[in-house]
């Protein structure tokens, strides 16, 4: 992967940096030691490491707004940082920038139920949003694989999914404003406990863009009331093909599950062996799961049921208690932990058109073959957006490289097919370089134009999202 | 006036414009600063370019009739789920509406408090920005996260950073069923509570809306299967049953009509003036209104659980306006309304630091062309929202001052 050149003046004047930091912050707020810098090398994508210059703990927006006032001035890259779990690794450090960590700012400031909103300061994990709220039946509707780690700072720059996002929506969706700190200090409010934008929508803007806008230090977010229940069905089938019409059938229906979850048989044979969840051994397998009362949710059974049953389906399990819906969700929330166990994995995360569902995995089963790397996949069905995880041996040399090969192979397959690179993880520096192949010179020169405008001296989280040959000339100038 | 058939041709017309140009779709929603330009209308850009039913996914041009999008997602039991409101009522005006107009103006309906608003249903655009360069952002996939989000920007940015020319939405099965409680007698605190109530449950209230009046009302709308409706419906009525006196009504087509009118702000369509007032619902009541109340005789409407506050001020009260503080005619009286609204959102006092903003939806030209029909943002806002439109639009012909 491709880093740009650190700036040797940058690292010759670290001293000089460091001083200034230390004159805003409390001494333990501020990090230079390398051996404790190296902690902040890389986030979940782990093939890539680099150690920053420093690191500094803000603890409030006041202190966020001094480090970017300081490292505006000096010409200081900044790489913002919530609870560092992306998987495209858009928290991945240059050697010359320094990490700003939001970790310590986790205070809930307001609560209201009424309104339906909380405001949090960003640093907070996404879970403990819900754990602030869910003693009154509330919750947060996003919900990434890994929210029990990940910050609401990242879900933003992220625009993070999860898997009720069928229903739901995703971070936008949910997110009603955000106060942000621009490169330069300044310190704006967009949005707040309203529901639209009085003039341009900045927020919409704003939530996706991978921390390269602004740093966003707190932000006001739709709580919901808890639906009365929920209750899975996990079906079998003997087919990709089966499985994809039986999900089109379902959504065609009326019946708007909260969540439709998809495995393939490398994947349910993994999580088998790892969870014991007592998967049938079977081609696809989906996990459907619906909200409401008891006798709302048994009207909307029998329908997914009965639709099921069309489809010749070689299990069908209703859940029937508490424990019985924990068993048949256990296996798909253990599935990533469960590929990781067999070996390394690369996860991806391209979208399609749910009708191309049963195409694409035919195609990824075949460059799987070509490649011979094997491909789990298990994936959000209702939306289209796909996870195949690719397994290989970080110790053999050359597999690393052949499997993002092949992964990039796949995500050029979903963008032909009328998807696109990344449903949820965002394009860090993972497929920065493919952003070509989904937009033309003219798509991405407009969004570059967007970060002129919001950081004119492109310091914010550098050489992520645009390939570095496109934004060269934006970065020199 | 130059109507465009092709993205093509769209592209070159913006590209060899020599001077402002005013952006049409059906033209039935005249939002905004009155724009002096050519008008150059989308409406020839239409038709359904692709339609998933088992996706949830449609794809259209931008100048395609809303009608006909309707019609086509009906045919498939389904629909656009935000409810897009119709403005030709309080407009007065006739002509086609398109959802590129849609779009250009973020419009939704009552059903935004529960799913969510235009912006939420959109999934790529692609459009011709100010110097003709064609851009596509985001795509026909339910998740996407490819790149910075410039749909949402282009949502509600009524065509002053370019011009839409193909929409990508999802859609949502219609559900099978309707029902709409009403609380009969319900005003002020009291329709606050009842509307608060209903949204925190969770019984998934899709409109709820406060009337007020000689005969004040609240309606709360559930939809959904039969059975659940029914459910709903008696648990609603339980937990609201100290408030007042409570009716329901099934009839589909009597449901269809009532929320058609709330959509549409029937009630206050004979309005001189009209806002659109978007805060938390406890700021409206406790901060809002009872201001509005010392300032003016205004007739009000609340939708989106009291989140959105209609307010609508006649001829004669503007003048009464005008006269009481000393300005020259009705337009003046308006602008005096209009100045304090504004004042009155931005205030933490009254928004209880949440936040939000008074627009002028309707008004003489004479009044639109003398105030700021949008909310004025705080200056570093505006800088970022003038920075972009100038980079969008850099000579500036898109609609020009149209936000300002």
């Amino acid at each position: 992967m491709e880093m740009p050149e650190p700036r040797p003046e940058i690292l010759a004047n670290k001293a000089g940096l460091i001083a200034r930091l230390q004159s805003v912050l409390s001494r333990d707020a501020v990090i230079e030691d390398p051996a404790e810098t190296q902690a902040y090398e890389c986030d979940a994508l782990v093939a890539y490491k680099c150690a920053p210059l420093a690191v500094v703990l803000p603890s409030s927006t006041e202190e966020v707004a001094a480090v970017l006032r300081i490292c505006n001035d000096m010409g200081i890259p900044v790489v913002p940082r919530g609870s560092g779990t992306s998987l495209a690794g858009g928290a991945l450090p240059t050697a010359d920038c320094v990490i700003l960590g939001i970790a310590r700012m986790n205070d809930v400031l307001e609560t209201d139920y009424d309104n339906r909103i909380i405001r949090v300061q960003s640093g907070r994990t996404n879970l403990s949003v819900t754990g602030a709220v869910e003693e009154e039946d509330f919750f947060y509707a996003p919900d990434p694989s890994s929210q029990l780690a990940c910050a609401i700072a990242g879900n933003i720059a992220m625009n993070s999914g999860g898997a009720h996002c069928l229903k739901y929506g995703v971070t936008t969706n949910n997110l009603l404003g955000v106060t942000m700190v621009m490169m330069d200090g300044t310190v704006i409010e967009l949005g707040g406990a309203h529901l639209d934008a009085g003039g341009l929508d900045l927020l919409g803007l704003i939530c996706g863009s991978e921390g390269q806008l602004g740093v966003v230090t707190e932000a006001t977010l739709r709580i919901l009331a808890k639906p009365e229940g929920a209750r899975p069905v996990l079906m079998g089938f003997d087919s990709n093909e089966v499985a994809g019409a039986c999900v089109s059938d379902i959504i065609k229906a009326g019946v708007l599950p909260v969540a439709i979850e998809f495995m393939d048989r490398p994947c349910i044979r993994a999580t088998e062996a790892f969870a014991g969840a007592g998967y049938p051994d079977c081609e696809a397998l989906l996990i459907v799961e619906v909200e409401g009362s008891d006798a709302e949710i048994d009207e909307q059974l029998a329908l997914i049921l009965k639709i099921a049953r069309r489809h010749s389906p070689v299990e069908l399990r209703e859940s029937r208690s508490a424990e019985e819906s924990a068993r048949i969700w256990l296996g798909r929330k253990s599935a990533f932990g469960a590929m990781g166990q067999i070996n390394d994995y690369m996860c991806l995360d391209g979208t399609i058109p749910v009708s191309q569902l049963p195409f694409v995995l035919r195609r990824i089963a075949e460059m799987s073959g070509e490649y011979g790397l094997d491909v789990g996949n298990v994936f959000h069905a209702g939306d289209g957006n796909m996870h195949p995880l690719i397994l290989y041996d970080a110790n053999k040399p050359g597999d690393l490289e052949k499997c993002e090969a092949l992964g990039a192979e796949i995500l050029k397959l979903c963008v032909e097919v009328g998807g696109c690179l990344t449903g949820e993880h965002g394009v860090g520096i993972e497929k920065r370089d493919l952003m070509t192949t989904q937009f033309t010179h003219d798509d991405l020169d407009i969004q570059m134009a967007v970060k002129d405008v919001f950081d004119p001296k492109w310091l914010l989280n550098p050489a992520k999202v645009f390939p570095l040959d496109v934004s060269g000339p934006r970065r020199a100038a | 006036m130059d109507v465009i058939e092709t993205e093509a041709t769209l592209a070159e017309r913006l590209r060899d414009a020599q001077g402002p140009i005013r952006v049409l779709g059906g033209g039935t929603r005249s939002i905004g600063r009155p724009v002096q330009g050519e008008a150059l209308s989308v409406a020839g850009l239409s038709g359904v370019v692709d339609y998933e039913p088992g996706a949830l996914t449609l794809v259209v041009k931008a100048g395609t009739p809303l009608q006909q999008i309707e019609q086509t997602l009906a045919a498939e039991g389904q629909r656009l789920a935000f409810e897009p409101m119709d403005h030709r009522g309080i407009l007065g005006v006739d002509g086609t509406p398109t959802i590129g107009g849609v779009v250009a103006g973020n419009v939704s309906g009552p059903r935004r408090i529960a799913v969510g608003a235009c912006r939420d249903f959109l999934l790529g655009v692609r459009f011709v920005d100010g110097a003709g360069r064609i851009v596509k952002n985001g795509g026909r996939v339910m998740k996407n996260v490819t790149g910075y989000d410039l749909v949402r920007l282009m949502a509600g940015s009524h065509g002053t950073l370019g011009v839409v020319s193909e929409i990508s939405l999802k859609v949502l099965p219609t559900p099978e069923t309707v029902a709409t409680l009403t609380l009969h007698g319900a005003d002020g605190e009291r329709a606050l509570a009842a509307m608060t109530r209903a949204i925190t449950s969770p019984f998934e209230v899709t409109g709820a809306a406060h009337v007020p009046g000689p005969d004040p009302a609240v309606h709360l709308r559930l939809e959904g299967f039969p059975g659940s409706v029914e459910y709903r419906v008696q648990q609603l009525k339980f937990r609201l049953s100290d408030l007042g006196e409570i009716t329901v009504e099934t009839l589909p087509e009597r449901n269809v009509e009532l929320w058609r009118r709330i959509r549409d702000v029937e009630a206050l369509q004979s309005a001189y003036a009209l806002w659109r007032v978007s805060m938390k619902p406890g700021a409206v009541y406790s901060g809002l209104l009872p201001a509005l109340e010392q300032w003016a005789q205004c007739d009000t409407l609340m939708d989106w659980a009291g989140g959105q506050c209609w307010i609508a001020l006649s001829e004669d009260e503007a003048v009464s306006l005008a006269e009481a503080h000393g300005i020259e005619d009705a337009a003046g009286g308006a602008a005096w309304l209009h100045r304090n609204l504004q004042e009155a959102v931005a205030d933490r006092q009254i928004n209880q630091g949440g936040g939000g903003h008074a627009t002028l939806i309707k008004g003489p030209d004479a009044l639109r062309a003398t105030v700021s029909v949008f909310q004025p943002a705080p200056a570093p806002v505006a800088t970022l929202a003038a920075g972009l439109r100038q980079r969008f639009d850099p000579q500036g012909i898109l609609n020009p001052g149209l936000m300002n």
